[in-house]
């Protein structure tokens, strides 16, 4: 490659009392690349964007973009970056068009070219006919699209999404990743967190995935999936089943943990795969008087990686109804 | 599957960079004209500058105003119109605490701090933009005012800087307000600031009524307070009756200077307390 990364943290470090959300951060993203910043809430991610867009001074380690020091040489990192937050950053009251304009001028360009640029960009994400209301009348989807827009205004090189999609309902969804995708192929740098692993999978082509502030895994989405190996039955069982009979049952037949999904009724199960093996696991269910609907063999996902790594689900359970 | 190349396309000619004082001031005037596109849009978000000084006129003229004696001779409906010109301006301060403690918690203000902005141009926006606020907001005191019977008995010149030395007061208090924006957490405890600070603030000084009436440990509180420089300084300059006059205190003695110490005062304290926040707070 010889190119130097975009983005590059070396062993950074914050904490917040006795909370460390950064326990030494290493992480490289290389030009014109989507990196996945994988983990559940709280790993540090949202932490990790902040001190990368100038937001948060590390209290140790350092943090570059594009060469240039996230902490001394700030002003330079602005310049070449954009941040989408959880939150829709707009103004409520203004227009969607007033909002672009103005984050527009505040991002260097004249109002002529923020005017333009704004309206290329309310097109680009179907905005156009929104665009002079207020940006308080606007869908929860809307408002994500307006605010990636007003991140894109002064075209950044780099770009922060911190969740983009958390929220949002399906078709909200598919249209931010074809707008991911779009950046993507324009040469934009792209770090994307995310708790959603098929939204990594999906998206990016590095992914590192982090827990407890440091990053415990890192590589492309197959080679973080054949490090954990192993195929993986997964059993769907039926409605109103008992999951912990269940498990119980399948334990013996298992090559590891396993993995209950958030709603309880399909069960991931490490496996050798071998004849028969289904067979005895449908008896063994069975036998414990537990109802299945079906049961196929599956190559590793990000979920096992996650899970495998962590030892814990991709959300958090107190974080599931948020 | 996406046309988006034209967006990313290097448009330098559409991009300027000028020294940091430039910068400063073309990011203040478009930030100055977010918050003045949000009146015009929102008339209403102004009540607490043009209705609430009103009904305090009123109230003060014509239902309190009778049960309050003036030492020496003078109208009530006179002497008001200083106090009120202080609390009204002083007032929007908790405004303002909303205001940017609703931008904090919204993520608005982390926007802006990764953009590359002058640091200083989001609360000093906030600042002029509530200095236009209270310009109205002294007119329609002033409008008021003649509606019930003030009048002013000096000159031009005397009243021009009655009303500078309340724009200077009202000016500072912004400055407080922004500080209060920036050590609280949400809207909602900002809301309670007119309550907890400003109406206490305002009650206890000239602004309503004569410090004589007010028992003794309390009368030095009063005088001091720079609300009561504010009224005692407005009334002086407009020739209107001001009892304090006769209160031997410096503040109420020097009220103009008073107005221009305190003024002075708050803001060396709190306009760089504020900023100094504002670059280190991380929500």
């Amino acid at each position: 490659m010889g190119e130097s990364p975009a983005i590059e943290a070396d062993g950074l470090v914050k904490q917040y009392g006795k909370t460390k959300a950064l326990a030494g951060l290493d992480l490289s993203v290389p030009a014109g690349t989507v990196y996945g910043l994988l983990g559940p809430n709280g790993a540090g991610k949202t932490t990790a964007v902040r001190v990368f867009a100038t937001l948060l001074r590390p209290d140790q380690g350092r943090a570059r973009v594009l060469g240039d020091d996230v902490v001394t040489q700030a002003p330079a990192v602005r310049r070449s970056i954009g941040l989408t937050g959880q939150y829709a950053a707009l103004d409520e009251y203004l227009t969607g068009r007033s909002n672009l304009v103005m984050i527009g001028q505040l991002s260097r360009l004249t109002v002529t070219a923020a005017r333009r640029r704004a309206d290329e960009l309310l097109e680009r994400f179907e905005l156009t006919e929104a665009a002079t209301r207020p940006v308080k009348t606007y869908s929860g989807g809307m408002r994500r699209r307006l605010d990636l827009a007003a991140s894109l205004i002064g075209r950044p090189r780099v770009l922060f999404l911190d969740e983009p999609t958390t929220g949002l309902d399906p078709n909200a969804r598919a249209m931010m990743w074809d707008i991911v995708r779009g950046l993507a192929a324009d040469g934009t740098t792209l770090l994307l967190t995310t708790q959603y692993l098929d939204e990594a999978d999906q998206l990016a082509g590095r992914i590192a995935v982090i827990d407890d502030g440091q990053v415990i895994a890192e590589g492309t989405p197959d080679e973080l999936k054949s490090s954990v190996g192993g195929e993986h039955m997964e059993v769907t069982l039926a409605a109103g089943a008992d999951v912990e009979a269940a498990m119980a049952a399948l334990k013996p037949l298992a090559q590891g943990a396993i993995a209950p999904d958030e709603g309880g009724l399909q069960l991931s199960v490490p496996v050798v795969v071998r004849a028969g093996l289904t067979t005895e696991m449908v008896r063994a269910l069975d036998g414990a008087g537990v109802s299945v609907t079906d049961v196929v063999v599956r190559r590793a996902s990000l979920d096992d990686v996650f899970f495998a790594l962590t030892g814990h689900g991709a959300v958090a359970e107190s974080e599931v109804a948020a | 599957m996406s046309t988006a190349t034209v967006w990313l396309v290097p448009d330098q000619d559409s991009t300027y960079s000028h020294g940091p004082f430039r910068l400063f001031v073309s990011d203040v005037l478009v930030l100055t004209k977010r918050s003045i596109a949000r009146i015009r849009r929102e008339p209403e978000t102004l009540a607490d500058v043009t209705v609430m000084p009103v009904i305090f006129i009123l109230m003060f003229a014509y239902v309190f105003g009778g049960a309050i004696r003036l030492p020496g001779s003078g109208s009530y409906h006179e002497y008001l119109i200083g106090g009120m010109l202080g609390m009204g301006l002083a007032q929007t301060a908790p405004g303002v605490a909303v205001a940017l403690v609703t931008d904090m918690s919204t993520g608005l203000v982390d926007r802006f701090r990764s953009l590359p902005m002058s640091r200083w141009a989001v609360l000093v926006a906030r600042s002029i933009a509530e200095l236009l606020t209270q310009m109205i907001s002294a007119v329609i005191i002033a409008c008021v005012g003649l509606a019930i019977g003030w009048r002013v008995h000096t000159n031009v010149a005397d009243v021009a800087a009655a009303f500078a030395l309340a724009l200077l007061f009202g000016y500072a208090f912004t400055w407080v307000g922004v500080w209060f924006g920036m050590v609280l957490r949400s809207p909602e405890a900002a809301q309670q600031l007119g309550f907890i600070v400003f109406l206490p603030l305002t009650f206890i000084s000239s602004a309503f009524v004569p410090t004589q009436g007010m028992p003794g440990w309390l009368q030095p509180v009063a005088n001091w307070n720079p609300m009561s420089a504010l009224a005692a300084a407005s009334r002086h300059l407009f020739g209107n009756p001001n009892p304090a006059a006769t209160v031997p205190s410096w503040p109420v003695q020097h009220p103009e200077l008073a107005v221009i110490f305190w003024s002075a005062g708050m803001l060396a304290i709190f306009a760089p307390l504020a900023v100094a926040m504002y670059r280190r707070r991380a929500a």
